[in-house]
């Protein structure tokens, strides 16, 4: 076991993938010459040269088609969009080709193409560079969507990502990269279809993703202080959901906190609730609860940004209303 | 050069003036004070007060995030958008947008842009405003070099040229784009030249003379609103500092960044109006305590900004029940109106 950061571990699991399958490169802003605007890819360009780790000028939508062009070609693209709200640029390459060439041709075509992306906020950067899209994209048939919320996830992700014969999109928090875990020197492969249980508990479940796992852990902690024992999912494919996973914890805490840094309407919050609802019904003890953003867009300001934002704090207090 | 060269020492002003308030920027971020993106324009402040020189305040004007310097040069309050950059209420934006949402609607500042290329299909809908009320009103659009390989620059270059729109394209070309270099983004590196396939007037200037970019914005500006449809202004220019804070600049040659630094406009200026006898040193002296001062009361004012309540987290998101009542009011009546024959 060594301790390594969510970027080292994200990092390794490139350079892993490029070199399991020369068909794999990686194409994005600023991912070669500069290292990544997380520096994620650091080092990468020197180690594996300009044909595999590929700088492009800022053309989100065509450099994304290419990727899809490519995956088509017989390749096995990664591609890096610096974070999810310049993806809006690419939203036409990623829905209208990406998730339907399959269906369109009637089966003939598939898009084994792999995009990473940043999302989330929590840094000050204001509207443009805070929001959490994924909620959208899991809309999406066709497409798979990933969350790794933990430093195991971000190294063993991305190679069964690769290996999927359609279109993965792989969302990274923004505040994890410095994050910190354990790693096995030969980390197993993941497996990219079930949710999973981060902390057992009996009397809640806390049902949580990417950024607003720590959020659901640190609230955990704070309700353990009270007595109450909170059981915490990461849901980790926000598409397709593990539902099986999710029903069987409410089936047996009985009540559930979905927490989401996307705007609760129309979200994915609302959908693991509606889940819920639908197959755990007569299982619950209180409707299910839901902590997400803020209904407005993120604000610069501090205070703002912080009150906009699901706070372990407030994911206590909606675990004390369901109780009351 | 104006006679008694007043004018020049007013270009130099301005200039000093987003000079020391980006320096103090730096401070005040080192401070914790100012956070998240902070991206400063050192370096290229010869084309912020070079263009604006060429605009009235009828006109409108798009930026980007690197806008610190358009605002200042736009007229808009030192105080206002220092305290934006504290988040305080008093800012322009309220706290709300930050450095990268500098908006003033006094000025016609529509922002403040911070998606690359965003601002140009905007200021194409504010030239096609302008367009079909008769009015004779120049669009700004300023944005970088590295918004060129956007599709949104060149849909909107196409549709400025095709229908005839009074904008101005003004290009701050500081040869990168984060990390990466024009010449490794563009097969054609010749913006100008670029431009001029979308059939409008495409005119290169250097970004570290204020001098040639008034001119060349002015004729420019001035060929916009006469009718003339769209002109594209590219500054060749150069920023002396990272790409933002968070940017460790590994990208660039040192001895590039010191070989611009000779050019720096503002040095460059004063030596020029020293030699034509136009600036003594008491003169200089003067400008930079009364740029000092500016600066130091526009800190103390964003030091003791006020906060908004968090109860108001979720206003302005649309407009708001009561409070914005008025201003609707206001727009009905303005539609209304403008529909009388
Ligand atoms: C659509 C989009 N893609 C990527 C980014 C990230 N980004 C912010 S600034 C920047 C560089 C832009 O360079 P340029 O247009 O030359 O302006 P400069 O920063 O040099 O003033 C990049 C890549 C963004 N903000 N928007
Ligand atoms: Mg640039």
């Amino acid at each position: 076991m060594t301790t390594t950061t969510y970027r080292q571990a994200m990092r390794e699991a490139l350079r892993d993938a490029l070199r399991r399958d020369e068909r794999v490169f990686l194409m994005g802003e600023d991912v070669g010459r500069y290292g990544g605007c997380y520096a994620v890819s650091l080092g990468l360009l020197e180690e594996f040269g300009p044909q595999r780790i590929i700088d492009t000028p800022l053309s989100e939508s065509a450099f994304v088609g290419a990727g899809i062009g490519a995956a088509l070609g017989g390749m096995r693209p990664i591609v890096e969009i610096m974070t999810v709200n310049f993806s809006l640029l690419a939203l036409d390459q990623i829905v209208n080709n990406a998730a339907t060439l399959r269906h369109m041709s009637g089966g003939q075509f598939n898009v084994p193409l792999v995009i990473r992306m940043t999302t989330g906020a929590g840094r000050q950067l204001a509207a443009q560079h805070s929001h959490s899209l994924e909620g959208w994209y899991a809309h999406v048939p066709g497409l798979r969507i990933l969350a790794p919320a933990t430093v195991q996830d971000a190294r063993g992700m991305l190679w069964p990502a690769l290996c999927d014969p359609d279109p993965v999109l792989v969302f990274e928090h923004g505040l994890l990269y410095n994050a910190e875990g354990e790693l096995a020197a030969d980390a197993p492969v993941v497996d990219l279809t079930t949710a999973a249980v981060r902390r057992p508990g009996t009397d809640v479940t806390l049902l949580a993703y990417g950024g607003t796992l720590r959020t659901a852990l640190a609230a955990a902690d704070d309700l353990a202080g009270e007595g109450t024992s909170a059981e915490v999912l990461d849901l980790r494919s926000l598409r397709p959901l593990d539902t099986a996973t999710i029903v069987a914890s409410v089936q047996h805490t009985h009540r559930a906190v979905v927490v989401d840094e996307g705007w609760r309407s129309g979200s994915l919050s609302a959908e693991v609730s509606a889940r819920i609802t639908e197959e755990a019904f007569y299982d619950l003890d209180a409707p299910v609860a839901r902590v997400c953003a803020a209904e407005v867009p993120v604000p610069y300001a501090k205070h703002l940004e912080e009150a906009a934002l699901p706070s372990p704090g407030a994911v206590v207090e909606a675990v004390h209303h369901m109780a009351a | 050069m104006s006679k008694d060269g007043t004018h020049d020492l007013e270009l130099l002003r301005q200039m000093l003036r987003i000079r020391r308030f980006e320096e103090r920027c730096v401070e005040l971020y080192s401070a914790s004070a100012i956070r998240g993106f902070l991206h400063l324009a050192i370096g290229e402040e010869a084309c912020a007060v070079g263009v604006f020189q060429a605009l009235g305040p009828e006109d409108a004007v798009v930026s980007t995030y690197r806008e610190h310097g358009h605002a200042l040069a736009r007229g808009i309050s030192m105080r206002a958008v220092l305290a934006e950059l504290e988040g305080k209420v008093e800012g322009t934006s309220r706290g709300r947008g930050g450095s990268m949402h500098l908006f003033d609607a006094g000025a016609r500042f529509y922002g403040g842009n911070a998606i690359v290329a965003g601002g140009l299909p905007v200021a194409i809908g504010l030239a096609l405003a302008d367009h079909l009320q008769g009015r004779r009103r120049v669009t700004a659009c300023l944005f970088g070099d590295g918004a060129v390989a956007e599709g949104e620059f060149h849909e909107s270059m196409n549709l400025a040229a095709l229908w005839h729109l009074p904008v101005l394209f003004v290009c701050e070309n500081n040869l990168y784009a984060m990390g990466t270099s024009l010449a490794r983004a563009q097969a054609e590196t010749d913006l100008a030249l670029k431009a001029s396939a979308y059939r409008m007037p495409a005119w290169a200037a250097d970004g570290m003379s204020v001098r040639d970019v008034e001119d060349t914005a002015r004729r420019a500006a001035d060929a916009v609103r006469a009718g003339g449809g769209p002109y594209f202004v590219e500054l060749r220019t150069y920023r002396f500092r990272a790409h933002s804070m968070y940017d460790p600049d590994r990208y660039r040659d040192k001895a590039e960044i010191e070989r611009w630094k000779e050019r720096d406009p503002i040095p460059a200026l004063v030596t020029e109006l020293t030699e034509a006898g136009l600036l003594s040193e008491a003169t200089w002296r003067a400008i930079q305590d009364g740029v000092q001062a500016e600066v130091d009361d526009a800190t103390a004012y964003a030091e003791s900004g006020t906060l908004e309540p968090v109860e108001d987290l979720t206003r302005f998101c649309v407009a708001d029940a009561d409070a914005d009542a008025g201003a609707e009011a206001v727009a009905g009546q303005a539609l209304a109106e403008s529909r009388v024959p």
